[in-house]
């Protein structure tokens, strides 16, 4: 019974793509809605179903649906894994991905291809269920390409805007030198293990040499830093901001980018074992973190501030699992999803009451006309910017107190710079979509609206998670939910986090990080709302830094100028030499002949009969087929061809002869 | 790998011929639409016949079933001797189903001379299924040879480019260069036979019987030397890289129908897993082969892969497509291991799907657009949803996402030539990502975007048989991809013991006993062999 709900978490989605997908023309917009929405609130319940179970049982157990891949050493069941890491993940998928769905009825009203958005969705719920629920890599690789594909339909889904096909191919492509990286570990972990199955690995991950681990854990990074928009894999996520602004939420916020840093915690006993790739996994977040806050501090379009934030926050996960503090990770993972699917879906309701304007130069002055909205988007931002209580504070806070902690100070020194970027570029972004003078054109403002309920509902239950999603983690290191996780999160040397350190270096620390958060939050105030001309001042004096930063530090065009192009033209020589190279070579032989024609209609008429009467009749006969069918000059090349031919049958044979003594 | 089945019916024989049977009855016929009912019906009787042939073979079974045998020239030692194991009981059923598809596709596309378009394409599936079921040397090279002659009118007459003779002609040329080597080989092995059965007084003492040449022992250069003869024949035919120069003017000035067939039936490589592999066992692992066919194999995917990147047209970037994908089946082969052998075989299969399922999408193109080039589409998704729906499926079959047959296959193969050197494993997984470069590149000009002005004017979406073909096959796509199992399991067995015959080699003379009985088994299967049962 219970293995039943399990595998019925992602085949309720699965029903909904078979049918909107294969039925949706035939019924109205009103069923294939409630169909894609029904579906997911029904995995959601299975998930609390599981949830609860596993709360009460406390051990993982797998349930196989079938034998999947099977051969020789090799077998792979299509099975998943319950543990409290997938309980989570299933929470957070499931119960944020219900709620954007709702929304995305209201937001998607009267689009063209509403059945299609909600077949892609379902099909991207249906793929992240495969990726977090796997049991082993091959069943996580399926969901970490399907939600690429997903990924993929949704950034394109309005695809005739050439720069939203353009996006949805780069995220893919950029995807997959990801997954080549990913499929190399997996390879890897086969050669070690003879299984794919996580629970087999990890229990004899023991086993391992210290640089097979850093192999396989630096090719899952490789994997990990695609999917989850990290250096130098990120430039897709800006561009993903082409699709609806659902699917940012969704899938370039909460869940699928998400999915790198599940994938390291869920294989925290290789991660372990290999302080080198730690090391990696770490400073790759800290960067990002920083870089992607940088970038984040003068864009201008709304979705895109976000998707940079959402790097950047990414990037703290990474930096977390990379100091070991794995559950920390997960419940930046987890209240991150809560703030920054408000905070898109709340960008999405500004969108929708400006009929599609996201540039916030164009905006200003929104808090009066669109009071509900202002208030979910501020209560985002307090939780992203790491004010006391809210969600945001608690799980950042952990992962700035783990790294200082335990003594790294140059990490701690960048995420406490990113924590002081975040908040300014938060409300900077806060402060010139709802505060101030408008600048929204005439036309527009007249027909700015509130979003209808059906929106703004799913956005309060995110609001109150945004406020309160903290406190499971709460007291620091020690909340329910660091002993639920326990279990899978523990590392292998039963090393326990250093709260030892003494409770007021702890508070010294929150104090610290509340000082940095509002500092950034004061110099917005101060840039964006007390003097507004400042910020503008401020970059006509070093415009070189603030073109750097606007132009994202130019790192697409290089990628253009190093890979993408080259590519291309190696692509045109090969083409070139394919065609009059390697072709003419065959052809060249017969050019020869054409030369020396009474030659070879000689070799034909005298060698070449012999020569194929010696062989066999078989052949012979063909060849007189072949010769009515033939024209022109191309007699002569078969003519060489054969005759060539000839030479080598004898040279072969009497090659033999010499050594095998065959003939007499 | 010795032991046979027979079946109380000689259905191979049926199958192979029936298509043949019916060309000739077609030359009967006159009324066209009678003519295109008779061959669809002979094409479906042929499909329901090899499904029979895939319910009752014994899957996880080494064994050749459906076992026939009978003397051709007795004193030479060749036989008309059929039968099919796990690596070719699979492409029987592939070649029938392509061809209903073929039919169906080429129902009201071709207007021209008929009659004899369908002689030639039921005459060319005789000569497929003459390739797959032979376990005669002799039998298989006929085969191989006679195929030329329907494909060669059928590019020559049907095909639709103005270089459509040249592109004929080059075909056969290339082919038939490559098989003259090909027959050397065969001779060889048996005239080695020759020197065996004459040392054993074993009248005749000749043979060109596939199973009575595994049982023989052959000197590790001698297998070199007929393997790269063998080699030569197969690379022309797959076509390996650098040997594939016909395949884009072929498949550009072909029509469709042929198309399908010389990218979706992978003869070449077929003839390694079925002869090269199993005959010559120490060549194939011996260093310097193995190694060379893995560089060759490694070349052509990340070649064909990068050119395939620039095509402006579908189907020259098929081509390339095609070159690449037969790179990865030829890496998987001389990974020379379980997953690596498994993999090339059901990817094999799996292009017969996804390539040749892409042919037939440039052919609905073609015929509503006249041209396959980039110029003429843009913007199509709009106009034809479905069409760009099924061609994103098959597309992403073809480069190989989870879910899909193509990953199936292209993990195993992966998988395998990773286990033969790590080297190989991690540049051949590049071709994972130049793939879905090339495809999704073209997918974005050609479909998405803003429908551009020479595609104005009004284009229908798929019609009902269109449809057909392209859910008959995307239905394949997925069950292969979700559910692999019943296609594993026939497989399994063959793919076993090739890899313990590679192991073992064929230098040493195996001992008496083994060697007496598989002979018995061998030459004489209707008294040794456990009759079959379903």
């Amino acid at each position: 019974m219970s293995d039943l709900i399990v595998i019925l978490i992602p085949i309720f989605p699965l029903v909904a793509v078979l049918l909107n997908g294969l039925l949706g023309g035939r019924y109205s917009h009103d069923v294939a809605h409630r169909l894609a929405w029904g579906s997911v609130g029904l995995s959601f319940l299975c998930a609390i179903g599981v949830f609860a179970e596993t709360l009460n049982s406390g051990v993982a157990r797998e349930v196989v649906a079938y034998k999947w891949i099977f051969g020789g050493d090799l077998t792979v069941n299509l099975a998943f894994l319950i543990d409290p890491l997938t309980c989570i993940m299933l929470l957070v998928v499931t119960g944020v991905g219900f709620l954007i769905h709702l929304y995305s009825v209201g937001y998607m009203h009267g689009e063209e291809g509403f059945t299609r958005f909600f077949t892609y969705m379902n099909l991207f719920m249906v793929s992240m269920l495969l990726l977090v629920m796997g049991n082993n890599y091959l069943v996580l690789f399926i969901g970490w390409e399907g939600v690429g594909l997903c990924s993929y339909l949704l950034i394109g889904y309005y695809y005739d805007k050439v720069s939203a096909a353009k996006a949805a191919s780069k995220a893919f492509v950029v995807n997959r030198i990801g997954d080549a990286g990913f499929l190399l570990a997996i390879f890897l972990v086969f050669q070690n293990f003879k299984t794919l199955d996580y629970q087999q690995v990890f229990a004899q991950a023991g086993q391992l040499s210290t640089e097979m681990a850093t192999a396989i854990t630096l090719c899952l990074l490789i994997g990990a830093v695609g999917k989850s928009a990290q250096l130098p894999l990120y430039t897709w996520l800006p561009d993903a901001m082409e699709g609806p602004t659902p699917v940012s939420a969704l899938i370039h916020a909460a869940t699928m980018v998400t999915a790198g840093v599940y994938m390291i915690v869920r294989n925290h006993v290789l991660y372990d074992m290999a302080p080198m790739a730690m090391t990696t996994v770490a400073y790759v977040g800290g960067v990002t973190a920083l870089f992607a806050a940088t970038i984040g501090l003068v864009q201008t379009d709304i979705k895109r501030v976000l998707a940079y934030s959402t790097v950047s926050q990414l990037g703290y996960m990474f930096l977390a699992c990379g100091i070991g503090a794995y559950t920390a990770a997960v419940f930046h993972l987890m209240t991150h999803a809560f703030f920054k699917a408000l905070l898109f879906l709340s960008a999405g309701s500004v969108i929708h009451a400006l009929h599609g304007e996201q540039d916030i130069m164009k905006m200003g002055g929104l808090k009066s006309k669109i009071p509900w909205t202002h208030g979910l988007f501020l209560v985002g931002t307090l939780a992203i910017a790491g004010i006391f209580p809210l969600a945001g504070f608690w799980s950042k806070d952990e992962i700035l107190a783990h790294a200082f902690l335990h003594g790294h100070f140059v990490l701690y020194g960048m995420a406490a710079v990113g924590a002081f970027l975040t908040a300014f570029y938060m409300f900077r972004l806060t402060y010139l979509t709802f505060y101030g003078r408008s600048r929204v054109d005439h036309h527009t403002a007249e027909h700015i609206h509130e979003s209808p309920p059906i929106m703004l509902g799913p956005l309060v239950v995110l609001a109150t998670l945004s406020v309160i999603g903290g406190f499971p983690g709460v007291p620091p290191e020690d909340g329910w939910f660091h002993h639920f996780l326990h279990k899978v999160t523990a590392q292998v040397g039963g090393e326990v986090s250093g709260h030892d350190a003494g409770s007021g270096l702890v508070v010294t620390l929150m104090l610290a990080a509340t000082a940095i958060a509002l500092a950034g939050w004061g110099l917005a105030h101060y840039l964006y709302s007390l003097r507004t001309e400042t910020a503008a001042a401020w970059a006509e004096r070093s415009p070189d830094v603030y073109r750097t930063l606007l132009n994202k530090y130019y790192v697409d065009e290089l990628y253009d100028a190093l890979f993408v192009e080259p590519t291309k033209r190696l692509g045109l020589v090969w083409d070139w030499f394919d065609r009059h190279v390697i072709d003419r070579l065959v052809v060249g032989v017969g050019d020869l002949t054409h030369s020396s024609a009474a030659a070879s209609t000689w070799l034909e008429k005298y060698v070449i009969y012999g020569g194929l009467n010696a062989i066999g009749y078989a052949n012979h006969l063909l060849a007189r087929s072949w010769r009515k069918i033939q024209s022109g000059q191309v007699h002569h090349y078969a003519a060489i061809i054969v005759a060539g031919l000839f030479i080598l049958v004898h040279l072969v044979l009497a090659w033999w002869t010499g050594s095998g003594g065959i003939l007499r | 790998m010795l032991q046979e089945l027979t079946f109380g019916f000689p259905i191979l024989s049926l199958i192979l011929f029936l298509p043949l049977l019916g060309a000739i009855l077609l030359a009967l016929l006159e009324e066209e639409d009678l003519i295109k009912n008779a061959v669809l019906g002979i094409s479906l009787l042929e499909l329901v016949l090899t499904v029979i042939v895939l319910l009752r073979f014994v899957p996880d079974s080494a064994a050749m079933q459906f076992s026939e045998r009978l003397a051709w020239i007795p004193p030479l030692g060749i036989s008309y001797h059929l039968g099919l194991d796990g690596i070719s009981v699979l492409f029987v059923g592939l070649t029938a189903f392509l061809t209903v598809l073929v039919v169906l596709y080429s129902w009201d596309t071709v207007r021209h001379q008929i009659k004899l378009y369908f002689v030639a394409l039921l005459a060319l599936e005789t000569t497929m299924m003459g390739i797959f079921a032979a376990l005669d040397l002799i039998l298989f090279f006929v085969f191989w040879e006679l195929m030329l002659i329907p494909s060669y009118f059928l590019i020559k007459l049907w095909g639709g480019g103005a270089e459509r003779q040249y592109a004929a002609l080059k075909y056969v040329l290339y082919t038939l260069l490559g098989s003259v080597f090909m027959l050397v080989g065969i001779v060889l092995l048996d005239l080695n036979y020759h020197d065996w059965a004459v040392v054993h007084h074993i009248e005749p003492a000749y043979s060109f019987d596939f199973l009575q040449l595994l049982t023989i022992p052959i000197s590790a250069e001698k297998q070199v030397l007929i393997f790269w003869l063998i080699f030569m024949g197969l690379a022309f035919k797959a076509p390996m890289f650098p040997f594939h120069t016909w395949l884009p003017d072929a498949l550009l000035e072909g029509p469709i129908g042929m198309a399908v067939f010389l990218a979706g039936i992978k003869l070449g490589t077929y003839g390694f897993i079925r002869f090269s592999l199993p005959l010559l066992p120490d060549a194939s692992k011996s260093s310097g082969v193995a190694s060379t066919m893995m560089t060759l194999a490694l070349l052509a995917i990340i070649y064909g892969a990068i050119v395939a990147l620039v095509q402006p047209d579908f189907r020259r970037l098929l081509a390339f497509s095609s070159i690449s994908h037969l790179g990865f089946v030829v890496a998987g082969l001389f990974a020379l291991n379980f997953q690596g052998l498994q993999g090339s075989l059901l990817t094999m299969i799996n292009l017969g799907f996804s390539t040749a399922g892409l042919f037939f999408l440039a052919g609905f193109l073609y015929q509503r657009r006249h041209s396959t080039q980039l110029a003429a589409f843009g913007g199509l998704a709009k106009k034809v949803p479905l069409l760009a729906t099924y061609l994103l499926i098959v597309g992403l079959a073809s480069i190989g996402l989870p879910g899909t047959n193509g990953f199936v296959g292209e993990f195993l193969i992966l998988l395998g030539a990773f286990q033969a050197h790590w080297l190989y494993g991690a540049v051949a997984v590049t071709g994972v990502v130049f793939g879905a470069a090339y495809f999704l590149w073209y997918y974005e000009r050609a479909m998405l975007g803003p429908l551009a002005q020479s595609a104005g004017q009004a284009i229908a979406d798929l019609s009902p048989r269109e449809l057909i073909i392209a859910v008959s096959l995307s239905v394949m796509i997925f069950w292969i991809g979700l559910y692999p199992s019943p296609f594993l399991k026939m497989m399994n067995g063959s793919v076993q013991a090739l890899v313990e015959r590679l192991d073992r080699g064929a230098v040493a003379e195996r001992s008496l006993g083994v060697r007496g009985e598989a002979l018995g088994a061998a030459q004489s299967p209707s008294r040794s062999s456990a009759p079959h049962e379903g």
